[in-house]
């Protein structure tokens, strides 16, 4: 029997991706500087995302696959992880915890994102999920002396494993229904064997959209969030409430789009619920959030709501909007966090939303920009925010979901609340103590890559619109 | 047949008078925050340039055409056909100039009443304007969006940071209020772009004709963003707050360009869009023009409060702006945006003359005055001219607008014209008795010995003086300037089919 190799091409950016996370745990035992780690992270992961250039193609077997709709979505996970690392580097070490394991835990989870993307095949996906959550596990809970920590860490490992359950159940399920895995097979499967009335089909689904919906944080599926998010380190919980969501609206889009694409009305009966209970609860409950971490994960739920409005329109029209209002979370959401880390110093923990009082004038570029990202979250032009839910209410109200816009958008102007108040702490009020902040060059480095990101999106679009579309040529 | 006038100045003049001011603010980061007097100077030097370049719009302005003027037209966001495309006509122009004007007065204003976050406050000021002109002038929806929430930000900050005691809670409710309105317009532009084709261009969407159920449910989602901020009734009630809480300057923002901008989209959008449903909507509309200038003027009668007591009668002002709009005849139209002016010049200076005695005593109640006129003399005769304007004495400008928009009343329905001269009492009443209150009756003592306006004050309100004279006397000029495009929009809402229209069975219709 001949054995041939697979066509590697396709792969490199994991293979790279995967000898970086390697490099660096070796590194770390002959690094004395940490600090070493963290740029070689940085050029690491630039030599990553460089060789994702022409990297396209179907490999092993048709199970992995590298296209436009993965690559946009790895470009998001990259970007991610880079400002992760730029906003951990002094964090880290004044949490206490700055060992090397950390830079190749973050990557690792990254190259599980990234095989998500890639997935053609629910076993592939399957390992990229573990892969992914495995790493932001440890993760969560790298403060060891810390009680919150271990308490997120456990929460989170907890609710996961038990939404892996869910997800085996659906793939073994899909696999009895149509006997394969692989995810553009399993659509042909379906339509030739005349599977879509099938109650397994929607059973199967559904457990799907439990899974997935434990990722990406949506309600009633968010339970684990606000505790994870408080408890793990700050620089983590930034990372978590982007990369391994926008990880899981990679894989439900290729899942649900491509695979249950014959019971587009079916999924969209319960991706809808999903959608309004995740921007209900989550903007009602930050309302009376006095954490501003806890906010910040009840505002990552609500935005989960608003993202899956893209796949619930269930045309590429609507997946370029997912995509792109993620990529534009991605920097808001993490400008806002490089902030909160801002105000994380020694001795002072920093993440009470009363602890903004008077930042303005303790600190006025800093509450300046805490300002443009509170905005932008709330989706105020000329901030990107604003495209992001515009590209997304678009989409929805030209596929005919006009009520669930309006729903969003009342929903939006209750989140107005929240993240003004933070504005309100901020410029209206008297400062009460001493805030310092925490001056890094690499934290100010992330400052400004996301809030140019943020005015520049917010009034030249064009570009990333174009990048979203293009990416879904294809699809 | 070419519809727009494209801009031959030599400059893109739209685009300067908008982003001067912001330029300024950027400026203005770069000066020292110690440095006090250098941000006021720069903050002042911007404004007046930006008034400056303004001023070719109204020498330059071809009265003789309905068509935009001084165009700028550029690809924007080509994936979704956005342009940048900026013009104005006959209904904008005078706006623009209010609102470059407006920013040189609010800076004078405030010159010495700002005394935290000095710099902070001029970015904001500027900033407002620059997104102010922004709408005047975006002849693209989604241009005209982003500025109309764009001009949110600052004006948040303006209210909560240098407000009154209970300023929080009039920001976040003005922000909350305008808000609601906003995204429910933001829906019907959505609703709108797709059913048009793709397309932002107001030129473009207002030359088609929508079915009637659709304009009916869109006319609603426009009126949620435009009632607010005019306000009408019964979505009036964050404006005392605001008001009553702003700085000086932000009272006067609000008062002379903010809620205009209601008023304007009413007739940029909802009446050249939706003609149909507008006609269906007039009883409406009037009923809810004369409950707002009834019910604002008699619940200004009872005011303890200067301040609120001139935002109340903003709303009740603003009623008359409202009913003149939507009598949909030349009188009442022309009126109405005469009274637009007229009401940012009033009332605007009726809110500096208050910052400047609010200055001298920190109390904005009434019962602390009384018999000012024998302490500030110059300053009792200003204040008596913008009184006159604001009730309407013939010769001044007021009275023109409230003429004219009772006359396009009275036309368009007798009972509402004369229900509504009743509120031209009520605006006496009022008005006089405030005057009366504050500058006569028996000396209080605690307004003996202040200081008389200084030239400063005096050179921030003495222009509107002159405007307000101006109107009063030869108003021709200013409407000159109107004819042709209030004619052109009427032509374009008596050309579409009238519905029944009796509101129940509209009303049915949408349910239906």
């Amino acid at each position: 029997m001949n054995f041939s190799y697979p066509n590697l091409g396709p792969v490199t950016p994991e293979i790279f991706m995967t000898a970086l996370a390697l490099i660096l745990l070796i590194t770390d035992l002959f690094a004395k500087k940490k600090g070493l780690l963290a740029a070689l992270s940085i050029i690491g992961v630039t030599g990553v995302a460089l060789s994702m250039i022409g990297s396209s193609g179907t490999t092993f077997g048709g199970m992995f696959i590298s296209d436009g709709y993965s690559s946009f979505f790895k470009l998001i996970f990259l970007i991610t992880v880079v400002l992760a690392v730029l906003i951990s580097v002094k964090y880290i070490s004044i949490e206490k915890v700055n060992f090397g394991e950390y830079y190749s835990l973050i990557l690792l989870s990254t190259l599980g994102m990234m095989i998500m993307a890639s997935a053609a095949d629910l076993i592939v996906l399957y390992l990229g999920l573990e892969l992914m959550a495995l790493s932001t596990y440890i993760l969560a809970g790298f403060i060891r002396h810390d009680i919150k920590s271990n308490e997120a860490a456990l929460k989170y490992f907890l609710l996961g494993a038990f939404s892996s359950a869910f997800l085996l159940f659906g793939i073994s399920l899909i696999y009895g229904l149509t006997g394969t895995t692989d995810i553009y097979a399993i659509a042909s499967h379906i339509s030739e064997k005349g599977l879509s009335g099938n109650p397994a089909l929607s059973l199967s689904m559904t457990f799907f959209a439990v899974a997935f919906g434990f990722k990406i944080a949506a309600a009633p599926f968010h339970m684990w969030a606000p505790d994870t998010y408080e408890g793990a380190p700050t620089s983590i919980t930034a990372f978590m409430s982007v990369g391994p969501k926008a990880a899981g609206f990679a894989v439900l889009g290729r899942v649900f789009m491509i695979a249950f694409a014959s019971i587009k009305i079916e999924w969209a009966m319960v991706l809808i619920p999903l959608s309004i209970l995740s921007m209900g609860i989550g903007n009602i409950v930050a309302l009376a959030q006095t954490n501003i971490k806890r906010m910040l994960a009840y505002s990552s739920i609500a935005h989960a709501g608003y993202a899956l409005l893209g796949i619930i329109v269930a045309n590429n029209e609507g997946l370029a909007s997912m995509m792109t209002y993620l990529m534009i979370y991605a920097f808001m959401n993490m400008g806002a966090f490089a902030v909160v880390i801002m105000l994380r110093t020694e001795g002072f923990k920093g993440d009470n939303i009363t602890d903004y009082e008077g930042l303005s004038k303790t600190h006025p570029f800093l509450a300046a920009l805490m300002l443009i990202f509170m905005f932008s979250l709330t989706g105020i032009p000329p901030t990107a925010g604003f495209i992001g839910k515009l590209y997304v209410f678009m989409s929805a109200i030209n596929a005919g979901y006009t009520w669930l816009v309006l729903v969003a958008v009342v929903f939006s102007v209750i989140s107005a609340y929240f993240y003004l108040r933070i504005i309100m702490y901020m410029y209206m009020k008297e400062p009460k103590v001493e805030v310092a902040t925490s001056q890094s060059g690499t934290l100010v480095a992330a400052l400004g890559v996301t809030t140019v990101a943020v005015l520049v999106i917010g009034v030249f679009p064009s570009f990333l619109v174009k990048l979203a579309k293009a990416a879904l040529s294809g699809f | 047949m070419e519809q727009v006038i494209m801009n031959n100045l030599g400059y893109p003049i739209l685009s300067t008078v908008i982003f001067l001011p912001v330029i300024g603010a950027l400026v203005l980061t770069l000066i020292r925050r110690s440095n006090e007097t250098l941000v006021k100077w720069t903050a002042l030097f911007f404004a007046v340039l930006t008034f400056l370049l303004s001023l070719p719009l109204f020498i330059n302005f071809d009265k003789t055409t309905y068509k935009m003027q001084f165009v700028e037209r550029h690809d924007w966001i080509p994936s979704w056909n956005i342009q940048y495309f900026l013009g104005i006509d006959g209904i904008s122009i005078f706006l623009v100039l209010l609102t470059t004007i407006s920013s040189i007065l609010c800076i004078l204003i405030s010159w010495h009443s700002i005394k935290i976050k000095v710099k902070e406050f001029y970015i904001s000021i500027l900033l407002t304007c620059g997104a102010i002109t922004g709408v005047f002038s975006s002849l693209d929806l989604f241009l005209f969006y982003i500025f109309w929430e764009a001009m949110l930000i600052p004006m948040y900050l303006i209210i909560g940071v240098w407000g009154g005691p209970n300023r929080i809670y009039a920001t976040i409710k003005f922000i909350l209020y305008t808000l609601v309105g906003s995204v429910l317009m933001l829906v019907g532009i959505i609703y709108l772009y797709f059913f048009a084709g793709r397309t932002f261009d107001i030129l473009e969407l207002t030359a088609n004709t929508y079915p009637y159920k659709m304009q009916l449910w869109l006319f609603w989602a426009f009126f949620s963003a435009f009632a607010v901020k005019v306000p009408m009734f019964p979505v009036h009630t964050w404006l005392p707050d605001a008001h009553t809480e702003a700085p000086t300057a932000g009272s006067v923002i609000l008062a002379a360009i903010l809620i205009k901008m209601g008023a304007y989209g009413f007739l940029r959008f909802s009446i050249p869009l939706f003609p149909e449903a507008t006609k269906a909507m007039v009883p409406v509309m009037l009923t809810l023009s004369v409950i707002a200038i009834i019910y604002a003027g008699l619940v200004c009668l009872v005011q303890t409060d200067l301040k609120r007591l001139i935002a109340y009668s903003s709303v009740s002002h603003m009623g008359f702006i409202t009913l003149g709009i939507f009598a949909l005849n030349s009188q009442g139209v022309e009126g109405g945006i005469l009274q637009m002016i007229n009401h940012g010049i009033v009332t605007g200076a009726l809110f500096m003359c208050v910052g400047v005695i609010y200055d001298r005593t920190h109390t904005r109640k009434i019962a602390d005055y009384g018999g000012l006129a024998t302490a500030m003399p110059i300053y009792a005769s200003f204040f008596m001219v913008f009184t006159l304007a604001a009730v309407g004495l013939p010769g001044t400008n007021g009275f023109i607008g409230e003429f004219l928009t009772l006359l396009g009343g009275f036309t368009a329905n007798k009972l509402a014209g004369v229900l509504a001269s009743f509120g031209v009492i009520i605006g006496a009443g009022y008005m006089l008795w405030l005057y009366q209150k504050v500058f006569f009756m028996k000396i209080n003592e605690k307004v003996i010995g202040l200081p008389d306006m200084d030239l400063r004050e005096m050179v921030a309100i003495a222009p509107l003086i002159i405007f307000v004279l101006w109107i009063g006397i030869y108003p021709v000029q200013f409407l000159d300037f109107m004819h042709p495009t209030v004619e052109h929009l009427l032509e374009r809402v008596n050309v579409a089919g009238t519905h029944e229209i009796n509101i129940a069975k509209a009303i049915a219709e949408v349910i239906r």
